[in-house]
């Protein structure tokens, strides 16, 4: 259907969204969000909340481990990290809950600065060890602090504005999706800005970056930050989504998850983030359709689903870096090129 | 502060540092031989333990024809592994490697825990039971046997790796493995027996695990641990694994004890913290150079 886009000046070539019919779908995308919460059962709404923060968490992952390089597997601490400081202040203070939601995602930010620090000195498996002590360390400072309720956690009241109460799937959908779309476009327009190139520098060969003339640690803890920060910010939304914070909210197995997904919806595109999250999120509710519709057959079902959906967890993983290791992603842009000279050339 | 008291808890924790020691080394093998950071070390151990049981309990045998069963299940799995999961990957980026091991420990945690359900197990009682004193010291039997047994066997691996030709095999693939080739070493072959060895030595660290503590699905944290020994050792060293298990089996038994249950894994994880920021390689590893 796109036959031929031609380009006659820089600012075109350079534009995010570059043809018009990506720019048609877009609209289409943006119009069935707007519309989607008035036609769907509040359960709809409630995963298409969580898929919105999976988004935003795996979108921030992406950018440290998609495109500069640097795994981590603190993902979740980061994002307990938010949680607990927009609860903290909506608890202590009640201050407005985008104020909230910033310092918890600046807060984030510093941490994951922190962590980052070894990154110089120390790369690929030893650095994702470091990031579990830190997620460990974290946890370990959660569960005894008194200001973050020990091991009961925090139960935190939900967001207002200006009086009005945003507790229902349906407000929160306003409020989540949103945030979700700014943060995904952000990371899109970064990687074409100077520090986006430079991380993808650093992915490709860091001594190569560095011989020319990208300051290694400035750049790699910059990464951490916005990766963080984008965690913190999820974590946030995450607090104001369930209100309940624990230590056990953000357990390791999470960060596994959020890397999984941009494996699962390909590593370094900014698609892939988006399609690896929903997808990671939605294969575990559609297994217990699965389960429900299977019990009448077998009535053991619902009792299976929890080591079935670990199984199908780890299958996803190893199945897609076998025989599709670039994900979904790129699963979408062969979908896409079969249609590019469709009715003319299959 | 009481001596006896402090000397107890010094040999517990060295008895738990051994199987530590000895997990660390099934690791270290196979990082060695293939540059393959396995993740799935601790589901492989627990993988283990339940043959063990399904040998021991499910089909009535005796456990020490169920022992070695059990080992050559785990050597039988790391070969289908290797083969299945490890050889397509070759030459992949090693984030992606290191991905499929922990999928991999995924789908056994899941898969153990459907066949034989979520509730933690215990294993027949096969080891002596007798009381042990060194001086006036007690020292829990099962414990004294797993440090032996652990001793024994990473005596036989070092031992194994400097007068085998398998060994020496092994050294040159992890040297260089084009060098190594060239020489006419199948380099495929060492990967296979890395993979069955290291898996056959976890699935005995794993019964052995099991007989002190029990088994349950969620025994694979135990692979948390072995990975802080193993890159406190430094990843491609069995002395490392050695050293490291021996000490983090004491640093958690001093933690444990004095400290309190909690403060276990954040010590420990502390401790590796401080130590990769002054020797970024761990204790005993290779300190790469990078070239261009």
């Amino acid at each position: 259907m796109r036959i031929g886009t031609l380009k006659t000046s820089y600012g075109a070539d350079e534009a995010l969204f570059d043809s018009s019919v990506q720019r048609g779908l877009l609209v289409l995308l943006a119009l069935g969000a707007v519309a989607f919460p008035f036609v769907a059962s509040p359960y709809w709404l409630f995963l298409a909340c969580l898929c919105a923060i999976n988004v935003a968490s795996a979108t921030g992952l992406n950018l440290l481990t998609g495109y500069t390089g640097l795994v981590s597997l603190g993902q979740a601490a980061f994002m307990s990290v938010g949680a607990y400081a927009v609860a903290v202040l909506e608890i202590r203070l009640g201050t407005p809950f985008l104020l909230n939601l910033l310092i918890g995602a600046a807060l984030a930010a510093v941490i994951g600065i922190l962590v980052g620090i070894p990154s110089l000195r120390v790369k690929g498996l030893y650095l994702a060890i470091a990031t579990i002590a830190a997620s460990v360390i974290l946890h370990f400072l959660f569960s005894h602090w008194s200001l973050t309720g020990e091991a009961r956690g925090l139960s935190m009241p939900p967001a207002s504005l200006f009086g009005y109460v945003i507790d229902q799937p349906f407000t929160l959908y306003w409020l989540i999706m949103p945030v979700t779309c700014l943060m995904v476009l952000g990371a899109a327009n970064l990687l074409r800005t100077r520090i986006g190139r430079a991380f993808i520098a650093i992915r490709d060969r860091d001594i190569s970056a560095e011989v020319l003339g990208i300051p290694l640690l400035r750049y790699k803890l910059t990464s951490f930050a916005i990766s963080s920060f984008y965690a913190g910010l999820a974590g946030g939304l995450w607090a104001y989504f369930f209100r309940v914070v624990t230590p056990e909210s953000f357990p390791l197995v999470n960060s596994i998850f959020y890397l999984a997904a941009i494996i699962v919806g390909g590593m370094g595109t900014i698609l892939g983030g988006i399609l690896g999250a929903v997808f990671m999120t939605l294969v575990p509710e559609l297994l217990k359709f699965a389960a429900n519709w299977l019990t009448p057959i077998y009535p053991d079902a619902l009792a299976a689903l929890a080591p079935v959906r670990t199984i199908v967890f780890g299958g996803l993983i190893v199945g897609f870096l076998i025989f599709e290791p670039r994900g979904l992603a790129e699963i979408w842009r062969r979908v896409r090129r079969f249609f590019h000279l469709w009715p003319f050339r299959t | 502060m009481d001596m006896l008291f402090l000397a107890e808890v010094a040999l517990a924790g060295l008895g738990a540092g051994a199987l530590y020691a000895l997990t660390g080394v099934a690791f270290v093998l196979i990082y060695k031989a293939t540059r393959v950071v396995n993740l799935a070390i601790g589901e492989i151990l627990m993988l283990g333990g339940y043959a063990f049981l399904g040998f021991a309990a499910g089909l009535g045998l005796s456990p020490w024809i169920a022992l070695p069963l059990a080992i050559a299940a785990g050597g039988v799995f790391g070969w289908v592994v290797e083969r299945s999961l490890i050889r397509p990957m070759l030459g992949e980026n090693p984030i992606s490697v290191f991905m499929v091991t922990i999928g991999l420990g995924s789908i056994l945690a899941g898969a153990v825990q459907l066949a034989w359900g979520a509730d933690p197990l215990r294993l027949p009682e096969f080891l002596p039971g007798t009381p042990i004193f060194i001086g006036d010291a007690y020292l829990a039997p099962k414990v004294a046997f797993g440090f032996a047994a652990a001793a024994v066997v990473i005596g036989l691996f070092l031992a194994l790796f400097r007068f085998s030709r398998g060994g020496v095999a092994l050294k040159a693939t992890a040297a260089d493995q084009g060098a190594a080739y060239s020489v006419g070493i199948d380099v495929p072959r060492v990967f296979s027996i890395a993979w069955i060895l290291a898996c056959a030595t976890a699935a005995g660290a794993g019964v052995l695990v099991g007989a002190i503590g029990g088994i349950s699905p969620t025994m694979g944290v135990f692979g948390l641990s072995v990975l802080v020994v193993v890159i406190i050792g430094g990843l491609d060293s069995l002395a490392g694994a050695l050293v490291g298990g021996l000490l983090i089996g004491l640093v958690e038994a001093l933690a444990g004890t004095f400290l309190g249950g909690e403060f276990k894994l954040v010590v420990t994880f502390a401790l590796l913290l401080v130590l990769l920021m002054v020797r970024p390689y761990g204790l005993f590893g290779t300190h790469e150079i990078e070239r261009l």
